[in-house]
């Protein structure tokens, strides 16, 4: 159950994850975390609820320090707050309430300014307009540009949050649980986007997700996060790492199975 | 039949039922006023509503024998003078505490408990001192509404910028945004029309502090004529001013939610994605 098989990496790691903990008091969630990621991979994190893989995430993104060990970026210490290398879509709450769709997308070249309102004027709002029109051409949202969030589906309200981080042009994009309320028709249309858009702009995607099919079918690699040791007595006492880290598309059937077992995150099993 | 809880009224039944404490309490005074005037046709206390025309037709459309002006529309012209620039400099301060205290951690460290404690003065009890300090003219009695509604729309505009989800503020900063631009762009748009709101909710405090104000010292205003003709229990001029409060108050309300819906279509549709 805890063979780490690891991917093999000749090239400098874009991340470098050095003993990583995180610990909320007495709680540990995360132990003894060491692995890298080349640029250009896509990760998908599955794991039961609780187990730190959005812990993780958040420590990517800057709003969650690790209580112990380093988090590098091309050999660097990652930010500790948010910014514009690393982008981010959320469940929800990713788009602003107050702005058409078009507009959420124009943000991104106000707030990339330096300025005190992030508001464009003139030349800049034009050409912002051109290329956030052409990007939610790109997520096929072009008939929507003057809607409201609120008047938009989940998956509409998703693919606008993509574009959106996409147009900031993010060298790594994560994302959280973003399709975790769609319906799964929709769900599969959202895939495909993702795939083309990792390709298009040679991102370095990370991926939560709670459904490990999700995780098989997307991206380059799969992280199972789960506790490498275990104290009936003390279920907090020992915090969770990566206990499975596979290539994707070299998998079989039992791997599937065994993970799946141990998991449970959807019912039902993929051929 | 259904349970209570689960009766709903037909729109014709909901319009009559609303109407009928209205009009239950019109006619109860019409017969009570009736009553009193055929023991005693001096009586004071209950007017006819012709005796009430008389009282507003006299305040609104002659002029006043001393000092030859139309008191009605003069003291509503300084009420409204009065609440307006209080609840103006309210509101401002209001956004402008609320905002910062909700949306900076160090700000929320360094004002939070001053503002706790200051909106637990009762503001009508520092009106002396505002007397003292600013005298007895048009400044005290701004000032007094101003302080009086200015910490609640300050807590009530610092708790919902804290309402605004964590996950925008981030988004946001990932797209490159510095602190001054999501307030201003984020925060900001969000607050306003819960600003309006908040002085909705206010306006009630501001006429109860506008009129104890002008009761106290004042040459005009509606709080001040109504404790004014108290003294000769001119009731036929009483009734009709409070009736006109309560008419304005009502229009201001309706107004601020109208423009609360024009302005910002996406709030009330309550959107938070």
């Amino acid at each position: 159950m805890n063979s780490i098989e690891t991917v093999t990496t000749p090239e400098k790691p874009m991340i470098q994850v050095n003993n990583v903990w995180k610990q909320y008091g007495d709680n540990i969630v995360l132990e003894r975390l060491n692995i890298s990621v080349q640029e250009g991979e896509f990760v998908t994190l599955v794991g039961t609820s609780g187990c730190g893989k959005s812990t993780f995430l958040n420590m990517l993104l800057g709003t969650v320090q690790p209580s112990k060990g380093e988090i590098l970026l091309d050999g660097e210490p990652i930010p500790s707050e948010p910014g514009s290398d690393r982008g981010i879509v959320f469940q929800q709450y990713s788009v602003f309430p107050h702005m058409t769709v078009l507009e959420n997308v124009m943000a991104t070249r106000g707030f990339e300014r330096p300025g005190i309102t992030g508001y464009l004027l003139g030349s800049a709002k034009r050409e912002a307009k051109k290329e956030a029109e052409a990007m939610l051409e790109q997520v096929g949202l072009s008939h929507a540009l003057n809607k409201y969030p609120h008047e938009l589906s989940g998956g509409m309200k998703q693919r606008l949050a993509i574009a959106q981080a996409l147009l900031g042009k993010p060298r790594i994009l994560l994302l959280d649980e973003p399709f975790g309320a769609l319906d799964p028709g929709i769900r599969a249309d959202m895939h495909e986007l993702v795939l083309n858009l990792w390709k298009e702009h040679k991102l370095t995607v990370f991926m939560v997700t709670h459904d490990l099919k999700e995780g098989f079918y997307l991206g380059t690699r799969l992280w199972v996060f789960d506790k490498l040791r275990q104290d009936p007595q003390a279920p907090h006492r020992y915090g969770a790492g990566v206990t499975y880290d596979l290539p994707v598309g070299q998998m079989d059937k039992a791997v599937y199975q065994q993970i799946d077992d141990h998991l449970r995150p959807v019912p039902e099993l993929v051929g | 039949m259904k349970k209570l809880i689960n009766q709903t009224p037909a729109k014709s039944l909901k319009i009559f039922l609303g109407v009928l404490p209205f009009l239950l309490l019109l006619i109860l005074y019409m017969v009570g006023s009736e009553a009193r005037l055929e023991v005693n046709p001096n009586d004071k206390l209950l007017p006819s509503f012709t005796q009430i025309g008389a009282g507003l037709e006299r305040m609104a459309l002659e002029p006043s024998k001393r000092t030859g002006e139309y008191l009605f529309w003069q003291d509503t012209a300084s009420s409204l003078t009065r609440l307006g620039l209080g609840v103006l400099i309210a509101a401002s301060l209001g956004l402008l505490i609320g905002l910062l205290t909700g949306a900076l951690p160090l700000f929320t460290a360094w004002l939070s408990p001053l503002l706790t404690v200051v909106s637990l003065i009762p503001p009508l009890a520092i009106l002396p001192i505002l007397f003292i300090v600013f005298g007895l003219g048009e400044l005290s009695k701004v000032v007094l509404i101003a302080i009086g509604i200015t910490p609640f729309i300050a807590r009530d505009i610092q708790r919902r910028t804290q309402e605004i989800p964590a996950e925008q503020l981030v988004k946001a900063q990932t797209l490159g945004a510095n602190t001054s631009q999501i307030m201003i762009r984020v925060l900001l748009p969000q607050i306003t029309p819960k600003l309006i709101d908040a002085v909705r909710l206010s306006l009630g405090a501001g006429w109860l502090f506008l009129i104890a104000a002008e009761a106290v010292a004042a040459t005009d205003g509606l709080g001040y004529r109504i404790f004014l003709v108290r003294r000769y229990m001119a009731m036929d001029v009483i009734l009709p001013y409070v009736a006109w409060i309560t008419i304005l108050a009502f229009f201001i309300d309706v107004l601020l939610r109208e423009l609360n819906k024009r302005l910002f279509p996406w709030h009330s549709q309550g959107g938070k994605s």
